[in-house]
């Protein structure tokens, strides 16, 4: 079965988890669920699988989607919940089948965070916010294979909503997933550069559905 | 999870070691246990995680119900710092609670350089460092590890050592914990109970006194205590527990495959070699039973390499039966199957190949000495004319990455031995022109020189270690012989090799250099980036200690040494003649050709020795 696509969950502990020990992680759960992936050819043949969007460490996600491929029919009902069996903590499969849509035209993430502020208003946080990420541009300083590079990071938000909380802002929002993307950790990283009075004191991220440009649901 | 924890996490490097949440790793409910029992390990993750003994007495302690044991690792410098700051004692992996809360602290001590680690680790869990500022039954804090042969240096942090094999002594001495908890004994009298199970050593009931000249005078055993602590073992170590379903960790560690260990002990008696002789009697385990631990291992973890591990891998008497059963499995499913510690007179041509199959890596040969009459001065039992012949056998067979390693220092040595190795390289290289297979791909020859650490209960412990100027003059002479453009040359630095030599035969005295080398921050010293010589010497000097009576002072044969009132099996009289034949260059005897009687296999209590 060549176009196979997973859809899981990495929250808690997995968050920390990253991109390629997930890989390993992901190689090593499929193997002991006694399901076998198939192998590149040649001289130094890897299992076929690949994230579509990598996550970074420390961001959780309820959405996550990896292809991959298997030498052998198997019942997809079946499978997330053995392969959820002998995975890490955190980690949970919700969803196998075979993919029918192309990784490009996954566009866009919706993302909920926490920005976590000690002793500051939430109420007043929020509505700040909301001030801050209304402006026409949000030109940052980001870092970038050649060194550090100025970005607008707002064309890459398509929608953004702050409500307060218990000494923190949740935020909920919509943003580019890809060409452009953007790092959630980037929204926190433009208040520390620009509104340093707004910078929470932590701040942790939660991907949660995927969209195409059309807005509709990817899978 | 701890909001402060949660706040760093982002911060540091690899954060998915300082998580627990693991693959198999045991989870139990605290209300239904009665001692928590935290397992440290004095170094990373990494290192940890890849300890065989380290996952064999985690499953075998929490076989107990009433034991909860969890993983504790010693932080990476960044993480350290940012505990530090925010105020966050040490944690156990699996439930995240801070060590306060827990009955034990067990410390798995395999290497002398990770002392001050656990000096720091106690201080992270809010614990005083020394066991009578412990007054309390509670937390009992305990090591065990192939340190612990010696455990003078450390023995006034712990309450207790734990000899030898931990697999059934451990959990004698958890169930005597948990009665004692129970019952509210006092600490004093938990430690005369405790010191009654075989095995255990509780260095508070041994009044040591010195000799003026620094030496030891007397060891006396109170309130019963045993005048000598035997070592434990398994006696069917086909029979002994091993975990087939291990900690899969969730990010890479050193040894990430699946290890089966073949045997303990080893039948060769190197005489530089500790591991040679306190892991003795020889028990191996059957290869039917190895092959079914090896596939479940591999089923229940998903690892794609399995590595076969004991002292000497050649020397396991099924080991083409255990190839060829392991292979069935593996081939088909890309695993790899790797065997360190082969020996470079038995190395076979069918092995070669067998292994071949699946993958191919480099070759690595102890050689240790550069001359047939220092190799037999040690019991080193290769012949160059041996090195060669497998040399040839692996350059046709078209591997092209030798590595030979040595020691420099070992007793008897010669300039004309040192010149030797750098003769013995070229003769590799003259080996490889004339039988490899594919000579455009060139020839990779390493030869890799460490500075020889005189140890206890082996038949050097009485030699001195050559100064740290002596072992750099040694490196100069070889590095100027080497000639071959295809030969490199790596040599350890001398001084972490001075200061192990200091610890692995200390006394008591040494407590307060360790507590002074951790107090200016020692931590983490097994690793160049957080080792510091300067740290040690002037410890040493505050102390009033001289590092030279513990590193290069040779021990009069007649000497009451340190680690006197433990017995590993392996006789004294054993090791004193093992040492005499050193100095007559005499070789002896492989214990498969003819048994010594070297003393271990009493051990058995009538069972045989597989040697």
């Amino acid at each position: 079965m060549d176009k196979l696509r997973l859809r899981f969950e990495k929250t808690g502990r997995a968050v920390y988890i990253s991109h390629l020990d997930l890989m390993q992680t992901m190689q090593r759960a499929f193997a002991r669920a006694e399901y076998d992936l198939k192998y590149s050819e040649g001289f130094n043949p890897h299992p076929q699988i690949s994230i579509l969007l990598p996550l970074s460490v420390g961001a959780a996600s309820r959405c996550e989607l990896m292809d991959f491929k298997l030498k052998t029919d198997v019942d997809l009902q079946e499978l997330p919940r053995r392969l959820t069996a002998v995975l890490p903590e955190g980690i949970v499969v919700t969803d196998c089948y075979e993919s029918q849509r192309k990784v490009a035209q996954l566009k866009y993430l919706r993302i909920q965070g926490v920005f976590e502020y000690d002793d500051r208003d939430p109420a007043a946080m929020a509505g700040e916010l909301r001030n801050f990420f209304a402006a026409p541009e949000i030109v940052i300083t980001k870092k970038t294979k050649r060194g550090f590079g100025e970005a607008d990071i707002k064309p890459a938000i398509r929608e953004i909503a702050f409500t307060a909380a218990d000494q923190a802002v949740t935020l909920e929002a919509v943003i580019s997933a890809q060409e452009p993307t953007l790092n959630p950790e980037l929204l926190a990283e433009a208040l520390r550069q620009k509104a340093p009075a707004l910078a929470p004191d932590f701040a942790k991220f939660t991907r949660v559905e995927t969209y195409d440009a059309d807005m509709e649901i990817y899978r | 999870m701890d909001k402060r924890l949660e706040r760093i996490l982002p911060r540091v490097q690899k954060p998915a070691r300082y998580t627990g949440g693991e693959y198999n790793q045991i989870i139990k409910d605290k209300a239904a246990v009665d001692i928590r029992l935290a397992f440290c390990f004095p170094d990373t993750y990494e290192i940890g995680m890849s300890n065989l003994g380290m996952s064999i007495l985690y499953h075998t302690m929490n076989s107990l119900d009433f034991v909860w044991c969890e993983r504790v690792f010693a932080p990476w410098g960044d993480m350290y710092e940012e505990m530090n700051k925010a105020g966050l004692p040490l944690y156990a992996l699996e439930s995240g609670d801070s060590l306060d809360q827990f009955d034990a602290l067990a410390f798995s001590v395999g290497y002398e350089m990770a002392y001050t680690t656990v000096l720091d680790m106690l201080h992270m869990a809010g614990l005083p460092l020394r066991s009578k500022d412990r007054p309390n039954l509670l937390p009992l804090v305990f090591a065990g590890g192939s340190a612990a042969v010696n455990a003078e240096p450390v023995a006034d942090f712990m309450d207790l050592f734990v000899i030898g094999e931990g697999e059934e002594m451990n959990n004698e001495l958890l169930t005597l914990l948990h009665q004692a908890k129970q019952e509210g004994w006092t600490k004093r009298d938990f430690l005369i109970r405790a010191a009654r199970i075989p095995g255990v050593y509780v260095p508070s009931l041994y009044d040591v006194q010195y000799k003026s000249d620094g030496t030891l005078d007397s060891i006396t055993p109170l309130e019963g205590a045993p005048e000598k602590v035997t070592k434990r073992i398994v006696l069917d170590f086909d029979k002994a527990p091993f975990p087939t379903s291990p900690i899969v960790p969730s990010t890479e560690v050193v040894h990430d495959r699946v290890n089966l260990e073949l045997f303990r002990g080893c039948v060769r008696g190197c005489r530089f070699c500790q591991a040679g002789h306190i892991y003795r009697p020889i028990r191996a385990k059957k290869p039917e039973t190895l092959i079914q631990q090896g596939i479940e291992c591999l089923k229940n973890t998903g690892h794609q390499d399995v590595t076969l591990l004991s002292l000497s891998t050649s020397d396991y008497r099924h080991l083409n039966q255990l190839c060829d059963g392991m292979l069935e499995y593996c081939e088909s499913r890309s695993i790899g199957l790797s065997l360190p510690s082969l020996r470079a007179d038995n190395f076979s041509m069918e092995l070669m190949e067998k292994l071949q199959k699946v993958r191919k890596s480099g070759l690595t040969f102890a050689v240790e000495g550069g001359s047939q009459r220092l190799r037999d001065a040690i019991n080193k039992n290769v012949t160059e004319e041996d090195l060669l012949h497998t040399c040839a056998i692996a350059f046709a067979g078209g591997w092209n990455n030798v590595k030979l390693y040595y020691m420099l220092g070992l007793p008897t040595e010669t300039d004309e031995d040192i010149v030797g190795i750098a003769e013995m390289a070229n003769q590799v290289l003259h080996c490889w022109r004339q039988n490899a297979s594919n000579k455009n791909r060139g020839v990779k020859i390493t030869i890799s020189t460490s500075c020889f650490i005189p140890k206890p209960h082996s038949p050097f412990q009485w030699e001195a270690q050559i100064s740290k100027e002596e072992y750099l003059r040694r490196v100069e002479l070889l590095r100027s012989s080497i000639t071959a453009r295809n030969v490199t040359y790596n040599w350890h630095d001398a001084e972490t090799s001075v200061i192990e030599a200091a610890l692995s035969r200390g006394d008591r005295k040494l407590s307060d250099v360790i507590e002074e080398v951790w107090k200016n921050g020692g931590r983490l010293e097994a690793w160049s980036d957080y080792f510091s010589y300067q740290r040690w010497v002037d410890a040493f000097a505050k102390c009033g200690l001289d590092l030279d009576f513990y590193a290069s002072r040779e021990r009069g044969e007649e000497e009451l040494l340190p680690w006197d009132m433990i017995d590993v099996g392996v006789r004294k009289a054993h090791l004193l003649h093992e040492r005499q034949q050193c100095y007559a260059s005499a070789l002896s005897p492989d214990c498969r050709k003819q048994c010594s009687a070297c003393g271990a296999a009493r051990l058995l209590k009538g069972g045989k020795c597989d040697g």
